[in-house]
């Protein structure tokens, strides 16, 4: 049995093209009304697993459930989804009109109740008036819109996104992030994401699902997956991060021991290190923003490791510059807040290291 | 620039050998004189009103404008529902069969007509009017097939996929969408196939039933006996109908697929 608040919940999802595997045994249990997003680099499986929960592809193995209905077995146009897709795919021979009715023809749905139906979805994307145009009539962002309107208007049980803000520019997209939220949240519908945008996926994700090579990475919400991530290909995909190899030394009550080659023993909470069983081999995952740089003089915190750096390229960005840091035999990337002036490139400085700043993931395997 | 004058007269040359006949045929119908020969003794229709006192030539009107229309629909429909299976569904044996349903234009007509015979003598049928049909079908699909083809790559799986996702099934999917989207290359296969049909001589020739002719084969019949003024009037017409209908046919098509983008 399942529990009625899991909306979507795939188990051993797995999809071969041939003798290629595209998804490989995927879990994954969706609530209800949330949104979540399939976010990996291209090629990793997202479409081909949003095409299977919509019924686009027919999964090699596995059992696929929505509101705890099996639907492997049932084709597309009975599943009640929403699908909204990167180029539209507004019907360019029917009206506007026409495209957001065109899923209510299939419902039980009196007639006279249809136009006020298509009216409130036309409002809610905010183009109220659009009705009797035709849709190489509007902009590319009107036709997401539109797109969307037509998803949601047939009160889908889940709503299908494919990289539906890649076709639109940059400002654009930002505020459809904005909107498409906003309508998601109003609606309370369960939503599942694709894209390969990180800052989308953070922006507007109740839980990420990290995705690489056809299998899941690690599954969180925003802030979780970010601040720990629990492998390296999560730490490199998302944000900026330094990678170290590191030793892991004996716990010691709260705290993990974990010495770095050249750089010496940074003390990190337990909580930071979960993701590594007994190994005493490991990657430390250090932000960016979190490699601050300072003058000579600057204190350094009880858990901080504080070594002297070059600077070999300054990268400046406004109200944050981005360097490049020689420390021992190793480049390392900061990211920081220019107080005043950045540092110049050839200064010496001290790389400050906090050690709950750090995570401690599983050594790579290559 | 001395090369590039010489091709220039050459190519004159050449469309001037190409289309001066044509242009004499099309003159020569307006003269009133017995002898299609210049000069022309003035402008009339009175080989045209002939024409349309033929009875032989109208009866052949008749024949071309109906086996023209059976083959368009024919061909049409049948090279709709195999571009459908062979742009949009994987099966073993597609190329094979594109190979084969493309064959015909490769072949020369005449091959192919023989071939066509020969397997109805091999079925000891005798000729027919559907067997002229049949083999005027075989002829024109590959065209129809190449435009359906071509139009159907273009129309991109999504909207077919939305149109499901929405709660149309298949067939449903088919009417409301790709088809509305498909309809200027239906058309434009469609004028493609009736002109071709109309137009055919070759194939016709050794298809057709005794007594039944089409125009072309009614021309080439009265060519034998004498060069009456009739056969300019009746090129003429031949002309006007096989460039007039596919350039209209191109318009709309043009019109409404500018609706549809
Ligand atoms: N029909 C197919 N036949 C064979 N291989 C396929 C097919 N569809 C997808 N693949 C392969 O499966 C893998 C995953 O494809 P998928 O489209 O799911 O990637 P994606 O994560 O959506 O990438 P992108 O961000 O580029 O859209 C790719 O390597 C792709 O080449
Ligand atoms: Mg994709």
């Amino acid at each position: 049995m399942t529990t009625p608040t899991h909306s979507v919940e795939l188990s051993g999802i797995v999809k071969r093209f041939g003798d290629f595997t595209a998804v490989e045994r995927m879990d994954l249990s969706i609530e209800e009304g949330s949104f979540v997003t399939l976010l990996g680099p291209s090629g990793c499986g997202k479409t081909t697993t949003l095409r299977m929960i919509a019924g686009l592809l027919d999964p090699s193995e596995g059992d696929i459930r929505i509101r705890g209905r099996s639907v492997t077995a049932i084709p597309i146009h009975k599943r009640n989804l929403g699908l909204v897709f990167q180029n539209y795919a507004l019907f360019p021979h029917k009206t506007i009109y026409d495209n957001v009715a065109f899923g209510l023809k299939y419902r039980d749905i009196p007639k006279s109740e249809i136009a006020g139906k298509v009216q409130r979805a036309l409002d809610l994307v905010q183009l109220p008036d659009v009705g009797s145009r035709h849709p190489r009539q509007l902009s590319g962002g009107q036709q997401q819109r539109i797109a969307l309107a037509r998803a949601i208007v047939i009160e889908p049980d889940v709503l299908l996104l494919d990289e539906p803000l890649s076709a639109l520019d940059a400002n654009l997209r930002e505020d459809m992030r904005v909107e498409l939220k906003r309508i998601q949240a109003q609606l309370g519908i369960t939503t599942i994401f694709v894209t390969h945008d990180q800052s989308e996926a953070l922006a507007m994700s109740d839980t990420i699902v990290v995705m690489s090579n056809g299998h899941v990475e690690q599954v969180g919400g925003p802030e979780d997956v970010y601040v720990n991530p629990t492998s390296a290909f999560v730490a490199r995909f998302l944000g900026n991060s330094n990678l170290l190899p590191a030793r892991v030394g004996a716990r010691e009550g709260d705290v993990v021991p974990v010495t770095v080659d050249g750089f010496g023993t940074i003390r990190l909470p337990a909580s930071r290190c979960t993701a590594v069983g007994q190994s005493d081999r490991a990657t430390l995952v250090v932000r960016s923003e979190n490699l601050r740089l300072a003058g000579d003089d600057a204190p350094v915190p009880g858990d901080a490791l504080a070594l002297p750096a070059d600077v070999t390229t300054v990268d400046y960005q406004g109200q944050a510059a981005r360097y490049f840091v020689r420390i021992g035999d190793k480049t390392l990337q900061a990211v920081n807040a220019i107080e005043m002036h950045p540092h110049r490139q050839g200064a010496r400085v001290k790389a400050i290291i906090r050690g709950r700043d750090c995570t401690l993931v599983p050594e790579e395997r290559h | 620039m001395k090369g590039w004058h010489l091709i220039r007269l050459y190519t004159i040359l050449f469309y001037l050998f190409m289309f001066l006949p044509i242009a004499v045929v099309v003159l020569l119908s307006f003269n009133p004189s017995e002898f299609g020969t210049f000069p022309m003794t003035g402008v009339s229709f009175r080989w045209f009103v002939a024409l349309w006192n033929n009875d032989a030539i109208v009866r052949a009107f008749r024949v071309s404008i109906l086996l023209g229309a059976m083959t368009a629909v024919i061909s049409t429909t049948f090279g709709v529902m195999a571009s459908l299976a062979l742009v949009r569904y994987d099966f073993p044996g597609k190329g094979l069969l594109t190979t084969l349903l493309i064959a015909p234009i490769l072949i020369p007509e005449v091959v192919l007509a023989v071939a066509l015979l020969l397997f109805l003598r091999w079925l000891d049928m005798p000729k027919s009017l559907p067997l002229l049909l049949f083999g005027h079908v075989i002829f024109t699909l590959p065209f129809v097939l190449l435009v359906v083809q071509a139009r159907l790559v273009g129309i991109r799986r999504d909207y077919e996929e939305a149109a499901m996702s929405l709660g149309a099934g298949p067939i449903e999917t088919f009417f409301k969408i790709t088809f509305p989207l498909l309809m200027p290359a239906i058309f434009a296969g469609m004028l493609f196939a009736f002109t071709i049909s109309f137009d055919d001589i070759t194939g016709t020739m050794f298809w057709k039933p005794g007594g039944v002719e089409t125009v072309p084969t009614q021309i080439y019949a009265m060519l034998r006996n004498s060069i009456s003024p009739e056969i300019n009037a009746l090129g003429t017409v031949m002309i006007v109908l096989t460039v007039a209908l596919p350039l209209l046919g191109m318009a709309i098509a043009r019109q409404m697929s500018a609706n549809r983008k």
